[in-house]
């Protein structure tokens, strides 16, 4: 069974797993960082999205063995202390969540816009968030919450 | 009760997110119990089929198996019970058939439960029963409502002959048929409600424990309302006593009704626990979750409008046909009667109202409650209906609702309701407005200048939550009463817990409920935390469903703050050598009236649990639990405005503009409402457009992943216009009235009414849900064939 | 997902003795977006995958003056976001910025999806419209002849695409109508104009892959205009079935489509 070596949140992570193991169960299982999420089985649901080397990506359609050497940030690595990431602040602030259960993935989604436009309108958001499903907001408030987080990401970093 | 800061009224940011938003929330697949081993369920691939017999020796064979479960195992173990007993016609009792956990000798849905298998991992479990050989015997199927009536028809059970579960009725048959002697137009229509897959973002799971030192039972899973999973799990289906079962309903990743009822996984999984002595761990893949998390909807109607030449409406008849999948589901008998029927009175003074409802069984996922659970079905056929007698009749829509709005109350129905308050004029004009009804023709020609075709569509409704009283719904067939519980526990230094019996997956109780019993007792909102989803830390609950928390929950919680001021005053008084009587309590002190001698809730409560100086025969302790039965259901009402922009080539439906204009009673959480609004309206809007869970004539799913069954996302939906008329419910304190549903009941028609008025032009005069591209290609194919 | 043995080669020879060594069970994996979800649907259930994460040279984009090369590796965002195709081919680039969603567009490669070529995929319409060559570790193959019918290519068990050429073209444009639910397509359509003349490629629609619509093609050749393909039909005979799309409508909307990537190439 193969060791993977990966920087996760910023500190290295070893672990010995399968060739099927998926970096959802490799975080998940292994590391037990649960805030990242599975909806589904066919990559749609979104709610597994983190990054690898600095985009967002499915981690449920990414296998641990190729996150091997990777940079791997989850949701349990996007706030500084107990200081909200800007993303994170405009999610509470503008009500963006609801039972919780697909913000991780939104976020982390959220996030890789932002750090490409830092002014998206709402129809930018809207088609950037094809790969995140909500059912309980509507994404009436995930869009005003992702355009503010990407401003404030914009001015504040 | 003053609005501040944090209080009623306020859009105050919610507890919970800061553990959702970093990660840290605890939903039940996170949780993960010392020595657990994993359950795999395995399902039936077809519709119909006798069991001939289950080999499972090469999967018990298979690495890190530790065994293998089939419904012979559990035979003599409880069936799945159900919770609502409908009375047909007739006077006789529906046909409740057994429901085993796990298949035993015959399986009636793809999907079915046949075996647990429990292996050392997940992966092993899954591999160990591609191994268990089940000796399918295929058995002719019905999957459709039609197929199920039809003569000749294969028998989902033995007992209930043309698949029949109930022939139920609601209303006055002769007085209806009265009216339509009468009428001077009568208006009919056809309509299917669609079939529709929950699909809450996080699939079910579930880990039960034993623990034989103490012959405990833990299990955490995926429900709506512990209380009543452990009163149905253990009362009917394994025979355990309360105290020795404990449901744990952690955070939960959405519900919307199907989370629910009581399923057979979690009680595969106790009793499993229970046989190995070791907890089992289950999760549902999206995949099985489309084939057993129970589906909503799913009616086929016809109905017809008296009017008398003005268009008043004079009578009102609605046959419906209901499906009811396999087995009967938790509440799946009461949805299309008492949560549906009772409500074909809408806003309007329709003096004689009829509805019959058949029920059938089909080999299909059992059928429950779906956000607004029987509502939106009656919703949209009236809705519908009313569109078309003012086309029919060449009136205004906004008129022909006008002209028949209910508006002195309290208003009894023709169908057992008694509305105690609304405005229905309040919020129609409110949409009209927000929405700019008047300037659509405007908006009309500029889309047709881009070859677009536009069109609007209203709906004027209303609902009915928190189902209640327990005596009426008891008389009714429920199995259980529909109050709800609140504990309020002011600790010795005056901070605050509160316990309720209601279940917060995304409605944000943890806030709302703070704020209200903050803003009661004066004290801080971070000073105060709500308790709920464990059945050893709530004294009893009914759960989360039908728009019931805030109105029947909430005002448990009231009362019991009351109890906790009113015990307050008694040991202010000692101290402040007053008498009881002139003792106020306000902000957060108790004052003797005139004076400015006071003593705060903090003093009061730490002489409580400090009783050096106190009331002679007063108990010690600030903790006052209330149960609350409320008086009569709450009636939420408004006004969806639905427009929308066709494209004739394609057929493809935008939803250019939604709006909402809504009496939900009196709000505490302006955010938090607006929120729950949102949802449901995309909701509706999936159902109007989107969705539909679709079953070959094998009763194999067509639409069994994210792939086929269309979720609704951001892009197909616009930004919302919210708007807010209030008028308070008159039978509880809070003068509140539910909110969760709303969305999901009043916009679907809205929708589909938008469709039609922007295809008139070709001719098109009907459409069915859900209109979707090609649904809306062929109705201009066929109108303009 | 049945186990395998997962190799991380770092050059072509490694990738292709790997696979060589796996024998039949053995399928490359590029960004794993079309392999994984039917692995995990037990669809698919190799031995051995075999990573070209790690093989050298597999990801740039180069401009050849009249071609543009795209190594197998380029992810779609890669492709949608290059200031080379965008300025050489805007078409490639926005079709490339219309698959999957985005951290589909992250993950998945173009020679992941022409190696699969999945009868709903958009690179298959891109790669016959532009008249592209697909370059493997041994040859290079028109697009015409590359594509071969569902899941079905010119490639040897044993063959790898490094690169994908494109010509460039006078003008192109891509429509796509969508599956509400997948997002894959239902009738794409792209339409290029270049030095091979007008070429119509439709994917999504036929149960045979991807196919050109010769009749378009000689249309637009006499006049490249929308109207010129609006009342051309496309038979329904062999067009896919689903519940989001019937064959009709499915013919409907490649004629529809092919209309409106007309209309955008301006």
């Amino acid at each position: 069974m193969p060791t993977v070596t990966m920087t996760v949140n910023g500190m290295e992570r070893s672990g010995t797993v399968e060739g099927r193991t998926l970096l959802v169960e490799f975080l998940r299982e292994h590391l037990g960082l649960t805030g990242t999420h599975v909806g589904c089985d066919t990559s749609q649901c979104g709610a597994c999205v983190v990054h690898v080397n600095g985009t967002s990506v499915k981690s449920c359609t990414c296998l641990a063995a190729q996150a091997d050497g990777a940079e791997v940030t989850t949701i349990e690595g996007l706030a500084n202390g107990s200081d909200l990431h800007p993303m994170q602040e405009a999610f509470r602030e503008h009500h963006g969540l609801q039972c919780g259960f697909c913000t991780p993935g939104m976020v982390m989604s959220a996030v890789d816009l932002a750090s490409q436009n830092s002014d998206p309108s709402e129809h930018e958001v809207r088609e950037w968030l094809e790969g995140n499903l909500c059912r309980c907001t509507g994404y009436h408030n995930i869009v005003k919450a992702v355009q503010a987080g990407a401003r404030a990401m914009g001015g504040g970093s | 009760m003053s609005a501040n800061g944090s209080g009623i009224g306020a859009s105050v940011k919610r507890k919970e997110d800061t553990r959702f938003l970093t990660g840290r929330g605890r939903y039940t697949d996170d949780i993960n119990l010392p020595g657990q081993l994993y359950g795999y369920i395995l399902r039936s691939p077809v519709a119909h089929a006798n069991i001939g017999g289950i080999d499972t020796s090469a999967a018990a064979a298979a690495p890190g198996v530790h065994a293998i479960f089939t419904g012979s195992d559990m035979e003599g173990v409880g069936g799945i019970p159900t919770g609502w007993l409908i009375h047909s016609k007739d006077g006789s009792p529906m046909v409740e058939p057994a429901h085993p956990a796990l298949a035993l000798g015959k399986v009636r849905y793809v999907g079915d439960c046949v075996a647990i298998v429990v292996a050392e991992t997940r992966e092993q479990a899954k591999e160990a029963a591609n191994l268990v050989d089940v000796d399918y015997r295929d058995l002719p199927a019905v999957a459709s409502i039609e197929a199920a009536e039809a003569n000749g028809a294969a028998q989902v059970f033995d007992e209930a002959p043309g698949n029949v579960c109930y022939d139920w009725e609601v209303g006055d048959r002769a007085a209806t048929d009265a009216a339509f002697e009468n009428a001077a137009h009568v208006v009919s229509i056809d309509v299917v409600n669609n079939r529709l897959v929950p699909n809450a973002i996080e699939p079910r799971a579930a880990i039960a424990n034993f623990d034989p030192a103490t012959s405990e039972y833990t299990l955490y899973t995926t429900s709506q309302n512990p209380h009543l999973v452990r009163l149905l799990l253990g009362a009917f289906v394994l025979g355990l006593p309360e105290h020795k079962l404990r449901i744990v309903a952690p955070d939960v990743g959405g519900g919307f009704g199907s989370k629910i009822p009581h399923y057979a996984e979690e009680a595969i999984l106790t009793w499993t626990a229970g046989r190995l002595g070791r907890p089992v761990k289950w999760t549902c893949e999206r995949i099985d979750a489309f084939k057993s998390d129970t589906h909503g909807r799913d009616h086929i109607s016809t109905a017809k409008l008296a009017l008398d030449a003005d268009g008043k409406f004079l009578g009102l008849h609605v046959t419906t046909k209901a499906n009811l999948g396999a087995y009967l589901s938790t509440f799946a008998t009461c949805v299309p009667t008492y949560l549906y029927g009772i409500l074909f009175a809408g806003p309007y003074t329709t003096p004689a109202v009829y509805c019959e409802v058949k029920s059938f069984f089909t080999n299909t996922v059992p059928v429950d409650a779906l956000r607004g659970a029987g509502r939106p079905e009656a919703t949209y056929l009236l809705e519908r209906l009313v569109d078309k007698a003012a086309h029919e009749l060449g009136m205004d829509r906004v008129e022909i609702r006008r002209k028949n709005f209910v508006r002195e109350f309290p208003y009894q129905t023709p169908v057992a309701l008694q509305y105690d308050q609304g405005d229905y004029d309040a919020t129609l004009d409110l949409a009209l407005d927000a929405s700019d009804w008047a300037g659509f023709e405007a908006r009309r020609a500029e889309s047709a200048a881009r070859g677009k075709l536009r069109g609007i569509g209203i709906s004027t409704f209303i609902e009915a939550c928190g189902i209640a009283p327990s005596a009426v719904v008891g008389s009714l067939g429920a199995r259980a009463g529909l109050y709800e519980s609140g504990s309020v526990r002011v600790h010795p230094t005056g901070s605050v817990s509160v316990f309720t019996g209601t279940h917060s997956h995304g409605q944000g109780h943890e806030t709302t409920f703070a704020q209200i019993v903050s803003d009661m007792l004066g004290v801080d909102f971070d000073a105060v935390d709500v308790v709920h989803g464990d059945s050893a830390k709530i004294p009893f609950g009914m759960g989360t469903y039908g728009s019931r928390s805030l109105a029947v929950g909430g005002t448990a919680i009231y009362l019991a703050v009351e109890k906790v001021i009113e015990k307050g005053r008694k040991i202010a008084a000692h101290l402040l050598e007053a008498s009881v009587e002139d003792i106020e309590f306000e902000n957060g002190s108790f004052t003797v009236a005139g004076t400015d001698r006071s003593k705060s809730l903090g003093e009061v409560a730490l002489t409580a649990y400090v009783p050096h100086n106190y009331p002679e025969g007063l108990e010690p302790g600030l903790e006052e639990t209330a149960f609350y039965d409320p008086l009569n259901f709450t009636f939420p009402a408004g006004t969806h405005v639905a427009e929308v922009e066709v494209d004739p080539e394609t057929g493809e439906v935008e939803v250019v503009a939604v709006t909402g204009a809504d009496d939900v009673g009196r709000i505490i959480n302006p955010m938090i409402v607006d929120g729950q609004l949102h949802g449901g309206l995309a909701h509706g809007i999936g159902q109007a457009l989107l969705e539909e869970c679709l079953y070959q004539d094998d009763g194999q799913l067509q639409t069994g992943s994210y792939l086929d069954y269309t979720m609704p996302r951001a892009a197909d939906l616009p930004s919302f216009s919210i708007n807010h008329n209030t008028t308070l419910c008159t039978h509880n304190p809070l003068g509140v009235k539910g909110v969760g549903e709303v969305g999901s009941i009043g916009v679907p028609p809205a929708v589909i009414n938008a469709v039609i008025d922007a295809l008139r032009p070709l001719g098109v005069n009907d459409m069915a849900m859900p209109a979707t591209s090609q649904r809306v290609w062929q109705a201009i194919q066929q109108a303009q064939g | 997902m049945n186990d395998f043995t997962y190799h991380a080669p770092t050059s072509l020879d490694e990738a292709l003795a790997a696979l060589r060594g796996g024998g039949d069970g053995a399928k490359l994996i590029a960004g794993g977006h079309s392999l994984l979800p039917v692995m995990k649907l037990n669809l698919a259930a190799p031995t051995d995958l075999v990573s070209l994460a790690g093989v050298p040279g597999l990801g740039d984009i180069a401009d050849g003056g009249d071609s543009v090369t795209v190594s197998a590796m380029c992810s779609h965002a890669q492709v949608a976001g290059s200031a080379v195709v965008q300025a050489r081919i805007p078409a490639l680039a926005a079709m490339a910025d219309g698959i999957g969603d985005a951290q589909v567009r992250n993950a998945g490669t173009i020679g992941g999806s022409v190696a699969h070529n999945d009868p709903a995929a958009d690179y298959p319409a891109a790669c016959v419209a532009l008249g592209a060559t697909i370059v493997t570790d041994r040859r290079e193959v028109h697009a015409d002849e590359f594509f071969q019918g569902m899941f079905a290519t010119a490639l040897a068990d044993d063959e790898v695409v490094t690169a994908v050429r494109f010509p460039v073209p006078a003008r192109a444009a891509y429509a796509k109508f969508a599956n509400p639910a997948s997002k894959y397509a239902v009738a794409g359509v792209m339409v290029a104009d270049g030095a091979a003349g007008v070429r119509v490629a439709v994917t999504g629609a036929s149960g045979d892959g991807v196919f050109r619509v010769a009749e378009m093609e000689a249309a637009l050749g006499t006049s490249f205009s929308g109207d010129a393909v609006a009342g051309i039909a496309v038979s329904s005979d062999g067009m896919l079935s689903d519940t989001a799309a019937g064959a009709d409508y499915r013919a409907h909307l490649v004629t529809v489509m092919a209309k409106r990537a007309v209309e955008a190439c301006g």
